[in-house]
């Protein structure tokens, strides 16, 4: 179907970054004396209280403790042989305590990052004074934190908007740069589903606007975004509770297997001492992902604060991961947001200067971007009004008779519209209706474009081809959602044929044409029924059942206020488009998670040859010393350094997540336990050799 | 030395080929499908359920199933050590044979009860007839059913379907499963001279002149339920090494099919069970190749011999104390591996005797529990591996990870844990203290890293159900007998509860259609994984008392000491 298309764009995106780039203009965070703070905050967390919310560090940090008792007096639990015991107990100590430290340090950087984001939002969201309109009419001067649910405040040009709330009278436009980053202000009026509701710190700056508060002090859209870039209210995920349960599990079998170990050892004459057998147990336990756990999870929030996205969980963030179906409307995510008139399609004999003399009355009056470009279109074929545009009257567009028009002074009606519609309105105006016109109708819908007819009282002047462009490059991304075995589904108020060329040409699965919000829900029912996770996208008060239904619902952040409310994330760029890349971003979080889980107890092998072979020294394992480590000593401080070392190596991994790739499944398993598995097993083979070479040459052990 | 892995390699191409027909035979019986038995043994079962009062289309919710599980099998504990404190007054006893003492007839019981049947006595001397084949040979019936029904029930959960009403399937698994088999292998263990006869010892004179009393009963009903149910008790001390237990290369083949065919076929029934046989292919073979291997390293460790004997004899023999020459190495080998890998527990030579890669082998099986595994509840374990490796790896491909479409969540994650920390806490915990006394309390004979795999071995074979013995283990103590009865127990009861627990769960989860973004779970690549986190999470857990045991035991033969 592309050759019926020939302008359907498809310019070579660039490979590399993608369309994420392009759009982080958050407020700028202010990354100066993040690494300092990290470095305080990572003492600061020593708190046995805080180390409690980790199993896994818990213990490491209690054995920190008791090396370090053992580092004052060796003899602490028995005499002990050996030369200089302090020395070794003091150089385990010392890097138990990295361990930790190296943990907590991971995820005091990505709290950093959060926090570093919500100091710039609070900067947008300081105490401000409100007009407060009082059930007299008149106006008292309150406190922004003083205002409830319900009160009614007015807002003149200057002023910044004290609370969430939604606009009852007056028009004026606002500057939304504050949380949106989006410069160019924007038009709130009351009545309108996508423009009445304004968002307090965005200040007006004309006219004036009457605004009932729509949140309580401390529950607006801005408190809430706070609270979740901060970290303060980050519950854990499911996923997240289920590893750290399976991960307190298999410390739990590590502490038995060591606890255990010293009568046996001594059953045999291979006693080993306290400090070894805390270094092997901190050596087998999944310090690794245990460490960075946390850091993984906020940094995912923070990934899609970046893309100006706000999750209101992080359960919301995992659940993009598992998305199985996106509903997508046409309009503004597949498609460009404007159609325009294209052509003139003249029937019934009416000549190309008539149809564009009709066409120009029925739109002079509308304000959309189609009506302007139809007006654009009539007047380049020189059509004039000829009539005194303010004797006439508009006649608006609704849903019910889905058409628009004028009245003329002469009593004259025209109408454009959809063309079921204007064939009844002719009809009714004992018109009739031509098979020239159905074949023009379908000539448009074939092309992908969208019909209008156009008719002036009974007869029907022709067809405007309504143009839509499909978006460059989001073809290649439905692919890619294919690949990842996301399935898609276009909803679209056109007909039946313009909805499948254009499905064709975007590339979805599916498509529902002539769909009206109840469809949508509808939609999501069915998919749900089959146990799909779904994920939509969605504005108007009419979405927010489908919104709070879906799995995964994003609103626009120009939505209504019901529309956000129902949604747990909200576009703050008002892109829907976006909803491809969050399921990304799901992904990403969830693979990052896995990898470092899978490479941290692959790791497990190396250290068990590293430390076993050389701990039992009459059970003479020496051929089991594959790494041929230097001496006992050198053995355990080795795997100790590599185990604290690779918290650090990998906080950028954790942050910046592994990198995805829409991939199959089969395919992503079979790369990243690769990587991660295999990789896990080998690199600290490696990495603990030349770790045992450099603490020989400087004789630390 | 090629006769000896010919023998191995027709046995286990018996397996292969006996499998997939023996696995759907299970699925037909546990899905109430039509079988060829079914005129003969309906009318049995009804009279059985309106005896026991059992409604047999009610379905059991997880507690109703484990309640049912755990006051049939108290039951039965209870009246089996009713028989054995009783056993002087009661009739078939035509030795004469006194109760024996509370602790070891409390330890017989429970051990019976779970399907394990570590014996701390010898059958012959000990336990009348009565006591044989009213408690014991009872208990080898239901207490494998028990094992296979809950393996079933677990398999139902999983594959979305209710769990079953457990008697029922404690039923149907006797009648329809282990009691056709069980004729048809007696008849065969008869025919090939194994005895059966009521009748007390038969005396006889030696050519000294003495008097000497040769030990015979009921046997051959007794043995093959021993090997088809993973009992493993047996009627004589030294168990299928007694030429009356398993007198020939004949009877020894049948017995070893016995033993690991229906652990195996359950493996395939999953797959029915699944609409996936390609998944249970991919696992069965897993599960053949650590076999193979375990079987391989341990075969080539007998047949070369100990090294320290061979340099007195000055020739390359192979390791043949301990073993019964009727059966030699290979057979010897292949059995030691297969009976600790299928928690059968019966044994046709000594263990104790195994060089150490057969120590090491037989350790692993007991660590790992599913090489093959135990009645039912193997197969249980070989799906919580792959749950565990869903959980572990299928993070990587930016899913929260399923098994059959259905979410891995806390609850599951939690069920399985329980069963992965139980072998370690039942296992290590009690081995460590007897090793801390080991003048007063371990009975050790045979000092160093061995005694080490004497001591682990006993609390291993018990924790994992299997029953083994590694022998030279003075054992008949009421130290043993007790704390063994524990890590019996809890080895038992608490995986059940939390298999029938996760099975449920997970039979009420609304599965997730499978599309390109699902991690197939049934391809050789996730399989290969699968093997890498059960070697992984089994051998990381035991590698230290592998490596102060058999491996240390190795280096020590090896240096000539």
């Amino acid at each position: 179907m592309d050759s019926a298309n020939p302008t359907s764009p498809k310019p070579p995106r660039p490979r590399s970054g993608g369309p994420r780039d392009s759009r982080k203009h958050t407020p700028k965070v202010n990354k100066k004396g993040l690494y300092q703070r990290a470095v305080k905050d990572a003492f600061v967390k020593l708190n046995p209280r805080q180390m409690l919310k980790n199993p896994v560090m818990f213990l490491v940090w209690v054995g920190t403790i008791i090396t370090a008792l053992m580092t004052i007096d060796p003899n602490l639990f028995g005499p002990t042989q050996g030369n200089n015991p302090r020395v070794f107990n003091g150089l385990i100590t010392l890097i138990l305590f990295f361990t930790v430290v190296f943990a907590n340090f991971a995820e005091a950087v990505a709290e950093g990052r959060g926090k570093a984001q919500a100091d710039a939002l609070r900067s947008t969201k300081s105490d401000i004074t409100a007009r407060k309109l009082l059930p007299d009419g008149s106006t008292a001067e309150v406190s922004s934190t003083t205002l409830h649910r319900g009160d009614l405040v007015k807002v003149v040009a200057g002023d910044i908007i004290p609370a969430d709330g939604e606009v009852m009278a007056g028009v004026a436009s606002v500057d939304e740069s504050a949380i949106t980053g989006e410069s160019a202000p924007v038009l709130k009026e009351t009545g309108s589903d996508v423009a009445s509701s304004v968002t307090s710190g965005t200040r007006i700056i004309s006219d004036e606007l009457t605004i009932r508060i729509t949140s309580d002090p401390g529950k607006g859209f801005i408190d809430r975004m706070i609270a979740l870039v901060e970290g303060a209210e980050r519950a854990k995920t499911p996923n997240e509770i289920a590893l750290t349960v399976l991960l307190a599990v298999l410390t739990l079998v590590f502490l038995f297997v060591v606890a255990t170990l010293p009568t046996i050892a001594n059953y045999v004459g291979s006693p080993i001492s306290v400090a070894v057998l805390i270094a092997l147990l901190v050596a087998l336990i999944p310090t690794t992902i245990g460490g960075l756990l946390s850091a993984i999870g906020i940094a995912g929030m923070d990934r899609v604060a970046q893309f100006n996205v706000i999750a209101t969980s992080g359960r919301a963030v995992e659940a993009c991961g598992d998305i199985n179906t996106l509903v997508l409307d046409k309009t503004g995510t597949i498609t460009l947001g404007n159609r325009l008139a294209e052509e003139f399609i003249p029937v019934n004999s009416h000549s190309m200067q008539d149809m564009a003399n009709v066409a120009l009355m029925a739109s002079v009056f509308d304000e959309t971007p189609e009506g302007k470009s139809i007006v654009r279109l009539a007047e380049k074929l020189d059509a004039r009004v000829n009539f005194d545009k303010s004797q006439a009257e508009g006649i608006e567009f609704s849903a019910k008779t889905r058409m628009s028009g004028t009245n003329l002074p002469d009593g004259n009606e025209v109408r454009k519209g959809a063309v079921d519609a204007i064939k009844g309105f002719v009809r009714s105006r004992n018109g009739r209706s031509t098979s020239e016109l159905d074949a023009a109708y379908e000539r448009v819908s074939r092309l992908g474009g969208t019909p209008l007819a156009v008719a002036l009282n009974d007869d029907i002047y022709g067809v405007i081809y309504l143009k839509d462009i499909v978006k460059p490059g989001i073809r290649d991304r439905f692919d890619q959602l294919r690949r990842m075995g996301v399935r898609t589904i276009m909803l679209t108020g056109d007909n039946r044929i313009t909805a499948s060329v254009i499905a064709q040409e975007a590339g979805v699965d599916d498509f529902i044409a002539e769909a009206t919000p109840e469809d949508k829900i509808e939609v999501i029912h069915r998919e749900q029924a089959q146990g799909k996770l779904v994920a939509m996208t969605g504005d108007g008060t009419n979405d927010a059942p489908a919104l709070a239904q879906a799995n995964v619902g994003v609103a626009m952040n120009t939505g209504t206020q019901a529309a956000k409310e129902a949604a747990n994330m909200v576009d703050l760029d008002s892109d829907p488009t976006k909803l491809i890349d969050i399921v990304a971003i799901g992904k990403q979080l969830l693979i990052t998670r896995g990898a470092l889980t899978t490479f941290s107890i692959a790791n497990d092998i190396a250290k068990y040859f590293a430390i076993i072979p050389v701990i039992f020294v009459s059970a003479r394992l020496e051929s089991l010393n594959v790494m041929n480590l230097t001496s006992t000593s050198s053995a355990v401080l080795s795997a100790l350094i590599y185990n604290a070392l690779i918290i650090p190596a990998l906080i950028p991994l954790a942050l910046t997540g592994v990198k995805f790739r829409p991939l199959t499944a089969n395919q992503l398993l079979q790369r990243n336990i690769l990587i991660y598995g295999l990789g896990g097993v080998v690199a600290p083979f490696i990495a603990i050799k030349v770790i045992d070479i450099a603490i020989t040459a400087v004789r630390l052990a | 030395m090629w006769q000896g892995f010919l023998q191995i390699g027709l046995t286990l191409l018996i397996l292969v080929a006996i499998t997939p027909f023996l696995g759907r035979y299970i699925t037909r019986v546990f899905l109430q499908q039509k079988t060829l038995l079914d005129p003969i043994i309906k009318p049995v079962e009804r009279v059985i359920y309106g005896l026991g009062g059992v409604r047999a289309k009610e379905e059991m919710t997880d507690w109703q199933y484990v309640q049912a599980v755990l006051y049939s099998n108290l039951v039965m504990g209870i009246f089996v050590f009713l028989i054995f404190m009783f056993q002087g007054i009661l009739p078939l006893n035509p030795t004469n044979l006194s109760a024996p003492s509370w602790d070891l007839a409390l330890h017989t019981a429970i051990s019976f009860t779970t399907n394990t049947n570590q014996q701390h006595y010898s059958g012959e001397t000990t336990f009348s007839y009565a006591s044989q084949m009213l408690a014991l040979g009872f208990l080898m019936f239901t207490s494998a059913a028990t094992g296979l029904a809950v393996g079933i029930a677990f398999i139902r959960g999983l594959t979305g379907r209710p769990l079953g009403n457990f008697y029922v399937d404690l039923t149907v698994s006797i009648t329809r499963i282990l009691l056709p088999i069980s004729i048809v292998g007696a008849v065969l263990l008869l025919i090939a001279g194994v005895p059966e006869t009521l009748n007390g010892p038969v005396s006889a004179i030696t050519l000294e002149g003495a008097t000497q009393y040769i030990a015979r009963g009921p046997v051959a009903h007794f043995e093959i339920i021993k090997q088809l149910g993973e009992n493993g008790g047996g009627f004589f001390g030294i168990n299928s090494a007694h030429p009356f237990e398993n007198p020939n290369a004949f009877t020894n083949l049948i017995e070893i099919i016995a033993m690991v065919c229906i652990p195996a076929a359950l493996i395939y029934t999953y797959g029915v069970f699944a609409n996936n046989t390609k998944q249970a292919l991919l696992l069965f073979w897993m599960v053949f190749i650590i076999f193979v291997i375990l079987v391989g390293i341990s075969a080539v460790g007998e047949y070369q011999g100990n090294p320290l004997v061979n340099s007195i004899l000055g020739a390359e023999e192979p390791n043949l104390e301990g073993k019964e020459v009727r059966f030699g190495w290979a057979e010897t080998a292949l059995w030691a591996v297969l009976t600790t890998g299928t928690m059968c527990g019966a044994v046709n030579g000594m263990h104790d005797s195994l060089m150490p890669t057969g120590e090491f082998s037989t350790l692993f099986n007991l660590f790992l529990q599913i090489i093959w595994g135990g009645q039912g509840t193997g197969t249980a374990y070989l799906f919580i591996y792959l749950i565990l490796t869903v959980f572990l790896t299928g993070l990587m491909v930016g899913r929260t990870p399923e098994f059959l479409g259905r979410k891995i969540e806390k609850r599951e994650i939690v069920l399985a844990s329980v069963i992965l920390l139980v072998h370690p806490i039942f296992v290590l915990i009690p081995s460590a203290i007897t090793l801390a006394f080991p003048n007063t309390l371990a009975g050790i004979t045979n000092p160093g890293f061995h005694g080490i795999s004497q001591v682990v071995y006993e609390y291993a074979s018990a924790s994992a159900n299997n029953g083994s013995g590694f022998e030279g283990l003075q054992d008949a103590t009421p130290w043993w007998n007790l704390t063994t009865s524990i890590s019996l127990l809890a080895g038992r009861y608490i995986p059940i509860i939390a298999l029938l627990l996760l099975a449920d769960s997970m039979a009420h989860k609304q599965p997730v259609p499978e599309t390109a973004g699902t991690l197939r779970t049934d391809s050789l690549l996730f399989t290969s994984i699968t093997a890498g986190v059960i070697l992984i999470l089994g051998v990381l857990t035991f590698f230290p008392v592998l490596a102060l045991g058999p491996i240390a035991e190795a280096f020590k033969i090896a240096s000539g000491q």
